[in-house]
């Protein structure tokens, strides 16, 4: 059962096989017993949880349901969901319990799907390893002294241990792709403006983009089918006419044009994960595609960029964390200033208030125009070359990161080297394309490398497409860790 | 050399809309704390903002009254501070891309002492859409400071003028144009008490042919008196520091009306660094052609069309028109009321800036909260035109209606205030004066016309003072001609 797809426990529960409350039971036992040495969940409410599942079967009874009624869904602890704690994985939000859902989740309500529980994250989103949360590291599932990725890391350890049949993330920078690749899980991240972000926590605005996570492409086309869409109260929302992004899964690839960077494939990149990534895209040749080598010149320069424009968002951001109406604040202050500056001291982390101080640098008087608006420039130039390389080629392939999952507290004092985790993943959030990541064997120590597959606006159909045709021909999607 | 102040005003007009700029949630004054809070306007984790077009329709319609430069896109920057009653940390406001540009302001400087009055043009540098902070209440509290963010995300339009202005009277000139505009074009309903428009006033002194001195920013004038006061005392102050050997720093001051002086809020040295940027949870601002042509179309006749149409076609003269275009409730009236009395603009203007205003002003009430009705008026007007009152039976008329209400006829009718105006009832009253008054009329005849008035009266008093007083003069010479 907890190896399933969602169209096979779709079946189940309308054959009346197992009902909605014994599937979500089933993964509570499972969260109860393995979560405590992964920590992959930050919070379970299984009496929420239960009363979802409750009227899930309700609905499957009553012939009303839909392709995710009644399947236990785990959210990232991101998404504001009405009765839920939900921290953003900090001391910040540590008692915030949110009066409403975010668009994301009242999505998932009205198709039936049952909030599992709220999965690990670090800070804030800011990292690569889960490293930074306030509820302590994540591991992964595959190494248990190895770090799961970030920082949907709770998540991607929740969908590889099988602790839900399916999760979401959120991918500001590689959030998504990144932790799916060092967990041997599928993630997807949208073009940005199709999920929206309303009742998101914003780490970068003009970045975030929620998507979904889980075992594979197939599960994530019918997750997004259910996450993406119009919502007023997100101006960047697109309005768009609705989409099935299952409709291509089947088609063949003959003929597909598969560009790949050379920028992707040089120094920094780790040998077993090109290895990994080669055969794929040897595999992709038996499908049918071509390849073509194209170049993304300034794709060097994202991660710089990248670390200019996040932190001034969030710098800004960060700014409603202030003591004063909700989350933490400090027990005990003298004035008004040190109210501020005792909560925010007490309830950031080290590398949330790093990217808050680094933000309000770039974005100070004097420093903008050689910072922020050079930064700006610079994302429009890597835009621009990903539009010149969908000239030659329909999706582009790459590695999702430069290496498989490294040790816990490995790269804990050097931000630098953390930061280069995501070094093919940051040029597709600053130009909005959507990208994904796919599990495509193994490396070193027997972790899983991912593949990723970036499309040009709006082709996350073609890209579904893609991984589904290759998860046929290969079992890399449905390799599980051992010992869960 | 003379020293010349120099003033520029920064206007927070609050917009009329009533949801707020970025939510749904409630613009109503005076609701109690945090009714009107929403999770926007608390600023909850993940909450976005959506923009509020009646409050960018109404930027265009200032846009348009002010002749200015209505920017195709302009963008939403983000203002960075922290304080409690600014939930986000951060304002939404626009920065180097404003929604409006480049406009102009016509106004009239009242006379002064010697100084005759004088009209004036002043440039408006921009106008820009932004959000209002919530309110702190430090006085209910002890020890603590309440938060009411009723207010936060009430939407505003900042309008920035040149520093055009050269005297404490040519601001509050300024001042008052623009609030009977904003109001004129419905965009904003002018309540300075409740704060819907807020004044800062930026001045500095020099000597004319040398550059600007440094300015100071009075903040948050909120009545036209204070506006006054405020300025001629920093400009005061300015003078008698330079010429005492001192020297002006840039800074904000505060204005205490209770002592009628300014004195400083903050210098230049300790002012935030609000590290603008273009808030990415907001697109540009795009404002088609077709949209600005479409409330173009809705906008009302502009006051300085109105005050020329009715010196060209009324024939009223220039103070007068000034006096019925300051606002539009009064342009209506008077154009309602002359509807009712068509040909009589003159005497309907006199009314209005005569009697109705003196009465209004005594009772401490503006013309929207006139007793009287502008049919009210025109149906008075009506009757003394057609010489069925007199004057002085229009005044009785005038009176009845202010205090008990009803129709100028009913009232005509009631009180029997019709004037006698048959020539041949008129003429035999005449006759038996005459008859009755021989002595004084021979004196008359050898010459002493000042008796005229004294036959006047008698007949008035023989008339019970209906009597119609043209036609009176008129058979009354006549008669006493022999």
């Amino acid at each position: 059962m907890i190896n399933a797809s969602l169209k096979q426990l779709s079946a189940q529960l309308a054959a009346k096989k197992i009902s909605s409350v014994e599937l979500t039971q089933l993964y509570l036992d499972r969260i109860a017993a393995l979560n405590p040495d992964l920590n992959a969940y930050i919070t379970v409410n299984p009496e929420l949880s239960l009363a979802q599942a409750r009227e899930a079967d309700a609905r499957i009874a009553a012939g009303k349901a839909e392709a995710l009624t009644g399947i236990p869904i785990a959210q990232k602890d991101i998404f504001c969901a009405k009765g839920w704690l939900t921290t953003c994985g900090s001391k910040m939000l540590h008692n915030f319990v949110s009066p409403y859902d975010a668009h994301v989740i009242g999505q998932f309500n009205n198709a039936g799907a049952v909030n599992l529980g709220k999965t690990n994250m670090d800070e804030f989103a800011m990292g690569s390893s889960n490293e930074t949360s306030y509820y302590g590291p994540v591991k992964n599932p595959w190494d248990k002294t190895r770090v799961p990725g970030g920082s949907s890391g709770g998540t991607a350890a929740a969908v590889a241990a099988r602790l839900c049949a399916a999760a979401t993330g959120t991918d500001t920078g590689g959030s998504i792709r990144q932790p799916a690749a060092l967990c041997g899980v599928s993630g997807l991240k949208p073009t940005y403006g199709v999920c929206s972000r309303y009742g998101m926590i914003a780490f970068a605005s003009s970045l975030d983009q929620a998507g979904p996570m889980a075992k594979s492409a197939e599960d994530l086309a019918l997750l997004l089918n259910v996450m993406a869409g119009f919502d007023e109260r997100d101006s960047t929302s697109l309005q768009r006419e609705r989409e099935d992004y299952a409709r291509d899964l089947a088609k063949p690839l003959n003929g597909l044009r598969i560009g790949l960077p050379k920028e992707f494939f040089a120094e920094g990149l780790g040998n077993d994960v090109g290895l990994a990534v080669q055969a794929a895209i040897t595999e992709y040749k038996k499908l049918g595609a071509t390849v073509v080598d194209i170049s993304l010149p300034n794709s060097r320069l994202s991660v710089p960029v990248y670390y200019v424009l996040a932190p001034a968002e969030a710098s800004s951001n960060l700014s409603r964390f202030d003591g004063v109406r909700y989350g933490y604040r400090a027990p005990e202050y003298v004035d008004l200033a040190d109210l501020y500056e005792k909560s925010r001291a007490q309830g950031f982390g080290t590398e949330v208030k790093r990217r808050i101080l680094i933000g309000t640098y770039v974005l100070s008087h004097g420093y903008y125009d050689a910072y922020y608006i050079k930064a700006q420039k610079i994302r429009r130039l890597i835009a621009q070359d990903f539009s010149n390389a969908f000239k030659q080629c329909d999706i582009i392939m790459g590695p999702t990161s430069p290496s498989t999952a490294f040790k816990l507290g490995e790269k804990g004092d050097d931000p630098v080297q953390m930061y280069l985790s995501d070094i093919y993943t940051i040029a597709v959030n600053l130009a909005g394309l959507p990208g994904m990541s796919i599990p495509c064997g193994f490396g070193e120590n027997a972790m899983p490398v991912g593949l990723q597959i970036i499309g040009n606006y709006f082709d996350e159909a073609r890209m579904l497409n893609a991984a589904h045709q290759y998860q046929l021909a290969t079992d890399w999607h449905s390799r599980a860790p051992q010992g869960l | 050399m003379t020293w010349e102040i120099v003033i520029g005003l920064e206007v927070h007009a609050q917009l009329s809309t009533s949801s707020k700029i970025f939510c749904g949630a409630s613009t109503a004054f005076g609701a109690e704390p945090n009714t009107q809070a929403d999770a926007v306007s608390l600023a909850l984790p993940g909450v976005l903002p959506v923009l509020n077009k009646g409050a960018v329709e109404r930027a265009i319609r200032f846009g348009l009254a002010t002749g200015a430069y209505i920017a195709p896109r302009s963008v939403f920057a983000r203002k960075n501070y922290f304080y409690p009653d600014l939930p986000k940390g951060y304002q939404i406001s626009q920065f180097d891309l404003p929604v409006v540009g480049n406009g102009q302001l016509v106004i009239q400087v009242p006379a002064q002492g010697n100084s005759p009055a004088y009209e004036k043009t002043v440039c408006l540098t921009r106008a820009h859409l932004e959000e209002d902070a919530g309110k702190s209440l430090h006085e209910d509290f002890h020890g603590m400071t309440g938060i009411d963010l009723n207010r936060a995300g009430t939407p505003l339009l900042e309008i920035v003028s040149e520093p055009d202005m050269r005297s404490a009277a040519e601001a509050v000139a300024y001042a008052k144009t623009l609030h009977s505009l904003v109001r004129w074009i419905g965009i904003c309903d002018g309540n300075m008490q409740e704060g819907s428009f807020r004044c800062d006033a930026n001045v500095s002194v020099h000597k004319s042919g040398t550059p600007f001195g440094t300015r100071r920013e009075i903040k948050n004038l909120n009545s036209f008196r204070f506006l006054e006061q405020a300025i001629n005392y920093e400009a005061r102050w300015q003078i008698e520091t330079l010429e005492s050997g001192g020297t002006i720093r840039q800074a904000t001051v505060l204005f205490d009306p209770d002592k009628g002086e300014t004195r400083m809020m903050r210098t230049k040295e300790e002012a935030h660094d609000y590290r603008y940027f273009p808030d990415p949870d907001l697109l540009p601002l795009e404002i088609s052609e077709e949209w600005k042509e479409r409330v173009r179309a809705t906008l009302p006749e502009l006051p300085q069309a109105r005050q020329a149409r009715y010196v060209s076609e009324l024939g009223l003269s220039v103070y007068d028109a000034g006096i019925l275009t300051a606002s539009r409730e009064m342009a209506d009236f008077f154009e309602a009321a002359l509807n009712e009395a068509p040909g009589h603009a003159k005497m309907c203007a006199n009314w209005l800036i005569g009697e109705i205003s003196a009465q209004l002003n005594r009772d401490g009430l503006d013309i929207a909260q006139c007793p009287i009705t502008p049919q009210q008026l025109g149906g008075m007007l009506k009757r003394i035109a057609d010489n069925t009152i007199s004057n002085s039976g229009a005044k009785e008329v005038f009176r009845t209606i202010w205090t008990e209400g009803g129709e100028a006829d009913a009232i005509i009718e009631a009180k029997g205030l019709k004037q006698v105006s048959d020539s041949g009832a008129i003429e035999v009253l005449v006759d038996e004066i005459i008859a009755a008054n021989a002595d004084k009329v021979a004196e008359y005849r050898s010459g002493k016309d000042k008796l005229f008035g004294f036959f006047v009266g008698l007949a008035m008093k023989a008339s019970k003072g209906k009597a119609n007083p043209a036609q009176l003069n008129e058979i009354l010479k006549r008669k006493l001609a022999g």
